[in-house]
């Protein structure tokens, strides 16, 4: 069930109504997950197998873990007169063992599914094309929305581990976390500690909550529908046949897959926060702007947050913290010097935390380049601070509103040129491609009507330039007065009315479907 | 606490370490940062802050991250 489909938008207009008029306010959740197993069912009933299994091995071992500590715990405070520090400690440290093994085993369990469904062709084709042999794929299912519900699921078991969190006690509220089904397609990839403050809490129908998700949601639309799905058709001509389009039209390319990215994406996840808003649950930001982020690192605050923090949170600081690592820096700051040396394991562990981001995203090398790729231009940022710092006392750039929006610029293109792997998914093309855009000087072809043949008529340009102009307009005002452009309509219902038919509209006659257009997934669905 | 100070001062001598509380939060320390501290503390104080101590409560201001090394001794 696509979410631009209409059985989609007919599942959920129902499953207000009923959530709101038929079912009491504690059994609302219980809704929940029945519409959560329905959608995921519908998708293929063989997926719910998988993301059972995930569910239940974190759920049991989570209780186990919880359970054993408490009791270790309880045992300690009773008997304290008879532990000196160093038997404490040593108490203390078979209780965090047991943990430690009890996380192993989910980790081992969940990743392993991820493994095995994912990138087990990944690994037969990479090793055929060492062996230089054809090779015979396995015919694997990869349940939907995988990478997203597993580390959800992970980064429980983790919190659980740690202690951060309490355990979930009832198994059907804890699948309902993990398989939550707007966010089920393409994140937000959501906390436990965060999503579980508002998923089963007794929820009253709010007419802000209500007003707020809906023109959200129609916002999604509008962005995946008017532009996404419209630039798509263009982009696909162009990296499809890549030899004939070369030189200028590669930077058309970048600009067009920004453009097609960012609302695919972003209006994907406008979709899944209106749902969930609302049903009356708060689901996490994904995006703040992140085009108008002045450097790479501020870009991947910005730009997919919960990812990004889950791999910090889960990846980089425990690699940078951990045993090893604090040695290693202690040794490189006395051999090497305290400036570099203290660098060494930073960039270790932000090297393995892009390999991941790449291998992540999906199982073929162009990811795991694109990610290495970033991870080189933040570690020549970061070495290059100190010669920006002393360019921008020199000429006191910093600031100004026009250096700013160089900065803006600089970090767009940066960024849109390392997406271009994944527009050509293939590494050496993407990287004879953006070589060409310096070598083949064909800007004039631009301008001789050859990108009216890439399958976008005038009409389908002149719609995509004026719907790009107002996303930016409306990501403009959010810059400048600090707040979303719904609540200043919110506080005139009757413009906010008016907007939402507008968008309605807007969709319904601009949207890219029907005849001649092929509703198209959204581009995340796939990671 | 001075010593505290001296090992943030490095990382961004501009910063009034002794009264900012948004340290996090204003994105003036950023994970790269982090990590250099946990390395420098593990150092001199002969603590090991681990990974689920690296909230932005425990790093917002001076005083936050000295209560957490205080905390982190004691134990």
């Amino acid at each position: 069930m696509l979410f631009t489909s209409l059985p989609f938008v007919i599942f959920t207009a129902v499953l207000i109504a009923v959530y709101y008029l038929l079912v009491p306010r504690n059994e609302r959740w219980g809704l929940l997950l029945i519409a959560s197993l329905a959608f995921y069912f519908f998708a293929d009933p063989r997926y719910l197998l998988f993301i059972g299994v995930t569910a239940l091995t974190a759920y049991v071992l989570a209780i186990i873990t919880e359970d054993y500590n408490a009791k270790r715990k309880a045992y300690l405070k009773a008997n304290k007169e008879n532990f000196d520090s160093d038997s404490k400690k040593k108490y203390k440290a078979v209780t965090a063992r047991v943990s430690r093994l009890m996380l192993v085993l989910a980790l081992l369990i969940n990743l392993g599914i991820l493994a095995a469904t994912k990138y087990t062709n990944f690994v037969i084709e990479t090793i055929g094309a060492i062996r230089n042999q054809e090779v015979n794929f396995v015919n694997v299912i990869i349940p939907m929305g995988i990478s997203f519900y597993t580390f959800q699921t992970v980064s429980y078991s983790i919190d659980i581990s740690r202690g951060t969190i309490k355990a979930q006690r009832s198994f059907w509220k804890f699948l309902l976390f993990v398989s939550f089904f707007p966010q089920l397609v393409q994140g937000p990839i959501s906390r436990y500690g965060d999503l579980s403050q508002t998923l089963y809490e007794p929820k009253r129908f709010e007419l802000r909550n209500v007003s707020y998700g809906f023109i959200r949601i129609l916002w999604g639309y509008f962005k995946k529908l008017v532009i996404a799905d419209r630039l798509v058709i263009g982009l696909k001509t162009l990296t499809e046949t890549p030899d004939e389009y070369r030189g200028a039209y590669v930077f058309v390319v970048m600009m067009l897959y920004a453009a097609q990215l960012y609302c695919d994406f972003t209006g994907g996840i406008d979709i899944t926060i209106g749902i969930a808003q609302m049903l009356g649950i708060t689901v996490k930001e994904n995006f703040d702007l992140p085009y108008f982020s002045k450097n790479i690192k501020e870009y991947w605050n910005r730009w997919h947050i919960t990812m990004g923090t889950w791999f910090t949170d889960y990846i980089f600081y425990p690699l940078s913290v951990s045993p090893t690592m604090l040695k290693l820096s202690k040794w490189s700051r006395q051999h090497l010097g305290n400036a570099i040396g203290k660098r060494v394991t930073v960039y270790i562990s932000c090297f393995c935390v892009w390999l991941a981001t790449g291998i992540w995203h999906g199982a073929a090398w162009h990811f795991v380049v694109w990610g290495l790729m970033n991870f080189v231009v933040i570690m020549a940022s970061q070495e290059l601070e100190p010669l920006y710092a002393k360019f921008h006392n020199k000429f006191g750039f910093k600031g100004r509103k026009w250096y700013s929006a160089f900065e803006i610029l600089r970090t767009f293109l940066l960024m849109s040129s390392l997406k271009l792997f994944d527009c050509y998914r293939d590494v050496g093309m993407t990287f004879r491609m953006f070589g060409s855009m310096f070598t083949t000087f064909n800007i004039g072809k631009l301008f001789n009507g050859s990108l009216l043949e890439i399958g976008l008529t005038r009409g389908d340009y002149t719609v995509a330039v004026i719907a790009v102009v107002i996303v930016f307009l409306v990501s403009l005002y959010k810059k400048l007065r600090g707040r979303d452009v719904r609540e200043m309509l919110f506080e005139r219902y009757h413009l906010f009315v008016l907007c939402c038919v507008v968008l309605f509209l807007a969709t319904m006659v601009f949207g890219a479907y029907g005849m001649g257009y092929d509703a198209s997934q959204f581009i995340y669905n796939q990671f | 606490m001075d010593e505290l100070i001296e090992i943030l001062k490095d990382l961004h001598s501009d910063v009034d370490f002794e009264t900012c509380t948004t340290l996090i939060d204003d994105k003036i320390l950023d994970s790269f940062d982090i990590v250099s501290i946990v390395s420098e503390v593990n150092d001199r104080f002969d603590v090991t802050i681990p990974a689920k101590e690296l909230v932005p409560e425990n790093f917002n201001s001076a005083k936050a991250l000295w209560d957490l090394i205080s905390r982190l001794e004691e134990d």
